[in-house]
């Protein structure tokens, strides 16, 4: 029998964008098991649910991630209302797609930027950065803020985008399609990164199910399961197609969040075509007494936010379950076997958020 | 399956001009909207104290009998709770971001605010 | 708004595994586990998806009572035992992969716990 050696990852490594740490078990060069364990930034804040008004929270909830961070707000806002039986007006749930749409293409192209870099391509990511940034720019000129947006409140939106400004946002997405057309090209045809992503950390359709992989993770495995069928905010008036892949490595995964980009440019179109008018928020009175469990899809995969409230302006528990966290076991799966060269590529191909995980 | 894909982007970027600005140079991109700093328009605060009660990282003391309103910049989100709910509107956003310190302490301002008298003899109009 | 109706299905520790061994057979897919305190008792709810349809199992336990683990039938279902055993003290038997409690260190023990006493560092 080989030697076994044991070899550390992280928490500080050149290609972790955030703090994780895998124990590496080796026998020469192959990956035979690896141990995941957080725990370097977790911050406790849904304890602070217990501190603060429930409409205060939704500002807590949005700093979950500094990614992701309109969906978490969105998430919330939607289990509060949901207990509440709060209608929310129809241009609120438009402008909250096109808003989460947009996160979604900020934050693929942010994961398109940090993958290339795991590989050694960094012309690559500084160029998915370049067009992040006229997304970003989009964010701020609608929303006042870059990445924390802050514009969903228990009952709608507070921030309204005028006709002019919608159409000015269409006609910019056609140059941002063809920027990325570009782009993905280089990610999709290019054979060096084809030769470094294929057959790299496989992950079978049955262990991406059993081990509950979500998001692009589990599409790139031929698990179709995106939680925006369910039709939450306006997602069930717009025409989406499920993005999947059946190879399950880490190109499928990249292939995945590329056409993703696309679909998401088609859902705000969409969305710009058929946002109707009207107000863009109602005035919510009372306290949330009951409990649900609010989903939405995030760009790394299904997001859950328990919320339970007992009649006060304090709520009793906020539970945020984040796709990185239900993605760390599929992780560990695809580890099993690789070599050791290959483990930054895959640790970056689950997109991992550990600062959402860690909450 | 291709070489050199990038090429072409790569070639073009070089014969373009940076898509970074020269930050302390030039000044940052800002937005109408862009949410920076909040500033108080002290003769116009009545002292009621929403913004200290809605905000969600404790950032703002308003002392009533001291007449002032002090913010801690370092623990402000910046989220726009307190210029959303102030009733008399003497709150606003400002574009421009707070700039560096070198030691944390908060920023009291002096409420200036004298309520207007209706008695006719007596009565000013506040400053 | 679109509601989506969430079942939930009050059971007892001892029923637990064979609960979800049934919804393992039915192909459902476990979404997460949570635990949340209420008074001085502790909620698991163990939520499942199949389709879009969501289930949740809810036991209802003291500090002091072990709860099986259901790593066997979920492989990954050690990511939210540990941080149950970790944030809320809750004693779990037999997960596949066992930290002992250092999945997340915490600076105070069980921190979603227990009421704290002041100053007490672990």
């Amino acid at each position: 029998m080989t030697k076994q050696i044991i070899i550390p990852f992280g928490p500080q490594h050149p290609v972790l964008p955030e703090p994780i740490h895998l124990d590496l078990v080796l026998e020469d060069e192959k990956v035979i098991e690896a141990i995941p364990s957080i725990g370097y930034i977790h911050r406790g804040f849904e304890k602070l649910v217990e501190k603060r008004e429930f409409t205060e929270y939704v500002y807590v909830a949005e700093r979950t991630c500094g990614i992701c961070s309109f969906i978490h707000g969105l998430t919330y806002c939607q289990g509060i209302e949901e207990i509440m039986k709060v209608e929310v007006p129809e241009r609120a749930l438009f402008l909250r797609t096109i808003w989460s749409e947009y996160s979604r293409l900020h934050s693929h192209l942010l994961w398109l930027g940090c993958f290339a870099d795991s590989f050694g391509f960094e012309n690559l990511f500084m160029n998915a950065w370049r067009i992040r940034e006229r997304i970003l720019d989009v964010m701020e000129q609608t929303t006042g803020g870059r990445v924390i947006q802050g514009s969903c409140k228990i009952g709608g939106v507070r921030k309204d985008i005028i006709g002019e400004k919608l159409d000015q946002m269409s006609k910019d997405l056609d140059s941002i399609q063809q920027e990325l057309e570009e782009l993905t090209n280089v990610f999709l045809r290019d054979a060096s990164i084809r030769h470094r992503l294929k057959n790299v950390g496989v992950l079978s359709r049955d262990d991406a199910y059993s081990c509950g992989a979500v998001g692009p993770t589990a599409r790139g495995s031929g698990v179709s399961y995106d939680m925006r069928k369910t039709g939450y905010a306006a997602y069930g008036k717009l025409n989406l197609e499920t993005v999947t892949e059946s190879d399950g490595d880490c190109y499928a995964r990249c292939t995945v969040r590329c056409r993703e980009l696309f679909t998401s440019i088609d859902l705000i179109k969409q969305a710009i075509r058929k946002i109707p008018d009207g107000p863009v928020d109602v005035k919510v009175t009372g306290a949330p007494d009951g409990e649900y469990f609010a989903r939405s899809e995030q760009p790394r995969g299904e997001l859950v936010h328990y919320i339970k409230g007992n009649g006060t302006k304090f709520l009793v528990r906020s539970r945020i379950r984040t796709p990185t966290l239900t993605n760390i076991p599929p992780l560990v799966k695809m580890l099993q076997g690789c070599e050791l060269a290959d483990v930054p590529v895959i640790v970056l191909s689950i997109d991992p958020c550990i600062s959402c995980t860690e909450r | 399956m291709a070489f050199f894909e990038m090429a072409k982007t790569a070639l073009r970027t070089v014969l373009q001009r940076p898509a970074t600005i020269r930050y302390p140079a030039e000044p940052a991109k800002k937005t109408p909207l862009t949410r920076g700093h909040v500033i108080i328009d002290e003769s116009r605060c009545i002292s009621c104290g929403t913004c200290q009660r809605k905000c969600p990282s404790q950032a703002i003391l308003l002392q009533k009998e001291e007449k002032t309103w002090q913010i801690d910049r370092f623990r402000c989100v910046v989220c726009n709770s307190c210029v959303d709910t102030c009733p008399v509107k003497c709150l606003t956003m400002d574009p421009q971001y707070t700039a560096p310190a070198v030691s944390c302490g908060v920023e009291i301002v002096t409420i200036t605010y004298v309520k207007p008298v209706k008695t006719v003899d007596i009565g000013e109009t506040p400053a | 708004m679109t509601s989506e109706e969430q079942l939930t299905m009050p059971i007892e520790v001892g029923q637990l595994i064979g609960r979800v061994e049934q919804h393992k057979q039915e192909g459902y897919r476990l979404v997460q586990i949570g635990c949340t305190k209420t008074g001085d008792v502790y909620e698991i709810n163990y939520s499942f998806d199949k389709d879009f349809v969501f289930r949740n199992l809810r036991v209802t336990v003291t500090g002091e009572t072990e709860v099986p683990s259901i790593s066997g039938m979920y492989w990954g279902a050690f990511v939210y035992e540990n941080e149950m055993h970790d944030l809320f003290g809750i004693q779990v038997k037999g997960m596949n992969i066992d930290f002992k409690g250092n999945f997340i260190r915490t600076s105070i023990k069980y921190p979603f716990g227990a009421a704290i006493p002041k100053g007490e560092k672990p």
